[in-house]
């Protein structure tokens, strides 16, 4: 066993030895994970960094403030609807606006399709060929083609999801990808009788396959209980947004803080003032900011944020198929999986369900259909959106001039919330997994499976795109290079070149 | 359903990026009655039901190290290679789509040499000048 210390920076890192895994595959944007062994190969010390940062709140200052919600969902391809609703949530509080029901509720129902195809996406896409094939399984076929070869159904039941979750946004907000639906103060096209009732001829198969994705992520879990229990597992504090009853609501709420043994730290927090519970650490190995809570101090106040918190903290979810999935989560095995990393998928699905259940509902309410789309009020100089994105809370926070023009931005998004989990999780794969063993692909997987339970987006968290060769390199105490191993773009795994 | 696919890919804030969007739209606004055009930030896993039917389908990408001014070369389904990001390649998407829905179309992908990709950046001069050659070459192209 390595030692108990937290891992984060060695003793004497002069004397170990370096591993890298650069970038991790599989996860939006990339990052790296640097391993430093000593001469027993035991793990000393473990880091999750992101290499590459872009300014995007330098890219949108000067932007006239309406721009925002188009602008910012550059940020992504993969959540985009995301960014467009928080920086949408902000103008309305630039503009003085409280929104119609129509428009509340146009945007709440593109916001449940982002979550139901971006979740779709994840776990059939992303985390499926660990979970079906095993982690250490032929790297050649662990992928969405293997997939789609060995369990074509599950294949075709994930991309028909997102393609459900996808037609609503392009229908509530105008396209697939990058719409212009939401506006401040409102939304700029109401839902049609027509597109109501096309979406809702797909409801039942949507329903029906999102249960079936609980109960594969409940049985995959159940096939390995020890292993998904103890993987990666690390007790943290968390935060969510809930409504003011206390149940989930992905939308819109107060911030809810949670002590890792389950006490309530704060409740129905203003979204407005968030800066009161939560500041930022920089560290010099990582461009990721590290949010902490600033009532216990950036060592101990880190938290998680995302489906595993949402579901084990909120009172209830309120449709009925996803709290009786909850329920089932709580109470199995004892409760062991509302902590474990792994339960993330199991209660991602549980999300997914509660999406779909959530589309439902809407899409049986006239006022969908409302002609009042846009409220405009007293002009504000400040706006703060914070909404539940599919990887966690998203804070978006601008100030706007006497020009209508930005000129000061703040995103704090989700992956960056998790960067210490996500830290503390490599580091418990490495102590579990690595000491005293030789590198393999199966092995650094183990690394990533780890990270990708959280379903990162590090072009969100850097605000950057881009995917680059994973290249590992084993070095001795002298850092002479000993082995090397590499990931191309592509998946292709070989002796670095 | 039309028989040709013409997806364009790329993010606009994104310098030459924005190559593959930006001639899409130009071909979108001209005369191909067999062209169904589809512009797309990043290729996804549903674009493989965008695949089926069809007898033809064109990627549009910016390429960095790309051979000035554009190459078009003919691409067949992946078999083993490993997403890397929640985005597919265009074999990978054929991979995929293979998978669901039996064979695929002829595929090709138009890859334009790029310069600059940095967030918030215009299109560069050079990337301008071979998105007008790429535009003369491929107009024809869709026709045959």
């Amino acid at each position: 066993m390595s030692s108990e210390a937290n891992m984060e920076t060695a003793a004497h890192p002069e004397n170990l030895r370096r591993v890298a895994i650069d970038p991790v595959s599989r996860v939006e944007g990339h990052g790296k994970v640097t391993l430093l062994l000593d001469e027993h190969n035991v793990v000393q010390q473990a880091r999750f960094h992101i290499v590459e940062f872009r300014g995007f709140e330098k890219f949108i200052q000067g932007r006239p403030y309406w721009e925002a919600p188009v602008m910012v969902q550059r940020l992504c391809g993969i959540c985009p609807v995301s960014h467009h609703l928080a920086a949408s949530k902000a103008m309305d509080q630039i503009v003085g606006a409280t929104l119609t029901p129509t428009a509340e509720k146009v945007r709440r129902l593109m916001h449940y399709g982002q979550i139901l195809q971006s979740h779709a996406l994840h776990f059939f896409h992303l985390a499926s060929p660990d979970l079906l094939f095993g982690f250490d399984s032929d790297a050649a076929k662990r992928n969405i083609v293997g997939v789609a070869a060995a369990y074509p159904d599950i294949a075709r039941q994930g991309i028909l999801l997102r393609k459900f979750g996808q037609e609503v946004i392009r229908i509530t907000a105008g396209k697939r990808i990058h719409g212009t639906g939401s506006v401040p103060g409102g939304v700029n096209k109401n839902v049609s009788l027509a597109e109501r009732d096309e979406l809702l001829a797909d409801m039942a198969q949507t329903l029906a396959w999102c249960r079936d994705a609980v109960g594969i992520a409940r049985r995959l879990y159940e096939q390995n209980v020890e292993l998904y229990d103890d993987f990666g597992r690390v007790d943290a504090h968390t935060m969510m947004l809930v409504r003011a009853d206390g149940a989930m609501d992905l939308y819109d709420g107060g911030l809810r803080v949670r002590s890792k043994e389950g006490a309530t730290l704060f409740d129905h927090h203003d979204t407005a003032r968030y800066w009161e519970l939560i500041s930022e650490n920089v560290k010099p190995w990582s461009y990721m900011k590290f949010p902490f809570l600033r009532s216990l101090g950036p060592e101990s106040g880190w938290y998680r944020v995302g489906p595993l918190s949402r579901v084990t903290q909120c009172d209830f979810i309120p449709t009925p198929l996803a709290e009786a999935a909850r329920r089932e989560f709580l109470a199995y095995h004892g409760g062991t999986a509302t902590g474990a990393t792994l339960g993330f998928h199991w209660a991602r699905m549980i999300e997914m369900l509660h999406a779909a259940e959530m589309i439902g509902e809407l899409l049986h309410d006239p006022d969908l259909q409302g002609t009042e789309l846009v409220n405009l009020g007293q002009r504000q100089a400040r706006g703060i959106g914070v909404i539940e994105a599919p990887r966690g809370t998203l804070i978006h926070h601008y100030k706007v001039d006497e020009h209508d023009q930005i000129v000061r931005c703040n995103l704090i998004v989700s992956t960056t919330h998790n960067n210490q989990a996500m830290n503390e999780a490599i580091r418990a794969v490495a102590r579990q997994y690595f000491d005293g063993r030789a590198l393999t692909e199966g092995l650094l997987n183990h690394i990533e499976v780890a990270i990708r339970a959280f379903d990162p987006c590090l072009s969100c968290a850097t605000h950057a795109l881009g995917k680059m060769p994973l290249e590992v390199e084993l070095l001795d105490v002298a850092e002479n290079r000993i082995d090397t191993l590499s990931r191309d773009g592509y998946g292709l795994v070989g002796p670095a070149v | 359903m039309k028989p040709i696919l013409v997806i364009g890919i790329g993010n606009e804030s994104r310098g030459d990026d924005a190559l593959g969007p930006l001639l899409l739209r130009r071909l979108a606004e001209e005369d191909f009655p067999d062209c169904e055009f589809l512009e797309v930030y990043q290729l996804q896993i549903e674009h493989a039901l965008d695949l089926a039917g069809r007898e033809k389908v064109l990627f549009i990408d910016a390429g960095m190290d790309t051979p000035a001014p554009y190459t078009l070369n003919r691409i067949d389904a992946g078999t083993s290679a490993t997403p890397c990001t929640h985005a597919l390649s265009p074999t990978e998407l054929l991979g995929v789509g293979r998978q669901i829905n039996g064979a695929m179309p002829e595929s090709f992908t138009l890859c334009i040499r790029g310069e600059q990709f940095g967030l918030g950046l215009p299109l560069s001069e050079t990337a301008r000048q071979h998105l007008e050659i790429a535009c003369a070459f491929i107009r024809p192209w869709l026709l045959n």
